[in-house]
């Protein structure tokens, strides 16, 4: 039998590879989105794995939520870049400082 | 180690590599398409774990909509890769120690507690006549209702929003505008001219006497003056 440890482990993992990749492609803003999907991946892993172990459902509903979010959250992101490529020619982020943040 | 095990441990490398793979990629298509296999086995592990409701909504949802909307943007766009790339691995050696920070600290974390009572729980796996749609359905339509529907309005939110950030209005066409026709008033359209009444003798001066005076505006009785 897999224990809760694992399936929690691997989500750490999971979570940490996505931090890195946050950090390696911080221009590519494509990538910046998908590195965020897989860190909301790594969340709801955790989620399906208590609920499992606890017997308990109330974290798979918390998981279609978030799911529900993320996928609003990847259709405005890529709104964004396109109109962002639109009128700047560029997914940089380092073209996008206007704001001097 | 029982058939279980095994394939629960090959789905995991197989997530954690296509993962690793995402980020590191040189190309945003294979980015994607390595993304589209760690859902897949991510999905997959949801359905050892008895979430098989998620399991299909992640591949219908993720893998079938929002990986292709990523896969069209990213096709869409003319990128200059090497100037993305540039600087990639100044800040692998900050990444890589967060990282490896988190994961420790994670793991430190789990190696104190046991989670026996949850083990046992775990044991008794569900029948063949349990339905986890059904199960979720039952909870979601009665005690999260009311977080349900405002997941239903933050989707439409996403909707109207995206929409409105790539709606481009086309200044080249010529097309009608039903609001503009219906509100016009009948000032804009018409308008009336004043004219200067003309006299016209259709017989000779002799015959045809006026019996009353024909009006005349005060303009055109200053030119008769005046001539």
């Amino acid at each position: 039998m897999i224990s809760l440890n694992y399936y929690l482990s691997l989500g750490a993992i999971l979570f940490a590879i996505s931090v890195v990749g946050i950090f390696l492609n911080r221009k590519n803003l494509v990538v910046l989105l998908m590195a965020i999907e897989l860190l909301l991946l790594a969340v709801n892993m955790n989620f399906v794995a208590f609920s499992h172990y606890l017997g308990q459902l109330d974290g798979q509903v918390f998981v279609l939520f978030v799911l529900a979010v993320a996928a609003a959250e990847a259709a405005v992101g890529l709104a964004i870049l396109i109109a962002l490529f639109r009128n700047r020619g560029s997914i940089n982020v380092d073209d996008v400082s206007d704001l001097k943040g | 180690m029982t058939f279980e095990q095994v394939v629960v441990y090959l789905i995991s490398a197989v997530m954690l590599v296509s993962a690793a793979l995402v980020v590191t990629m040189r190309n945003p298509v294979k980015a994607v398409l390595s993304l589209v296999l760690t859902f897949f086995s991510a999905a997959s592990l949801w359905i050892t774990l008895e979430a098989e409701f998620l399991a299909i909504s992640l591949v219908l949802v993720y893998v079938g909509a929002v990986m292709v909307l990523f896969l069209f943007v990213v096709m869409m766009l003319d990128i200059n890769q090497a100037e993305l790339r540039a600087g990639f691995t100044n800040y692998l050696p900050l990444g890589g120690v967060v990282a490896v920070l988190m994961v420790v600290e994670i793991i430190l974390v789990l190696k104190g507690r046991e989670y026996s009572g949850l083990q046992l729980a775990s044991e008794q796996l569900r029948g063949p006549g349990y339905s986890n749609t059904r199960e979720l359905g039952a909870i979601i339509y009665t005690h999260y209702i009311y977080p349900f529907e405002i997941v239903g309005f933050v989707l439409l939110v996403a909707i109207v929003g995206s929409i409105a950030l790539t709606f481009r209005r086309r200044t080249v066409s010529r097309y009608q505008k039903p609001s503009v026709q219906i509100h016009t008033t009948k000032a804009e359209r018409l308008r009336v001219v004043k004219m200067t009444t003309q006299r016209v003798d259709l017989t000779t001066p002799e015959e045809f006497v006026p019996t009353t005076p024909i009006q005349t505006t005060p303009t055109q009785k200053a030119e008769e003056e005046s001539t």
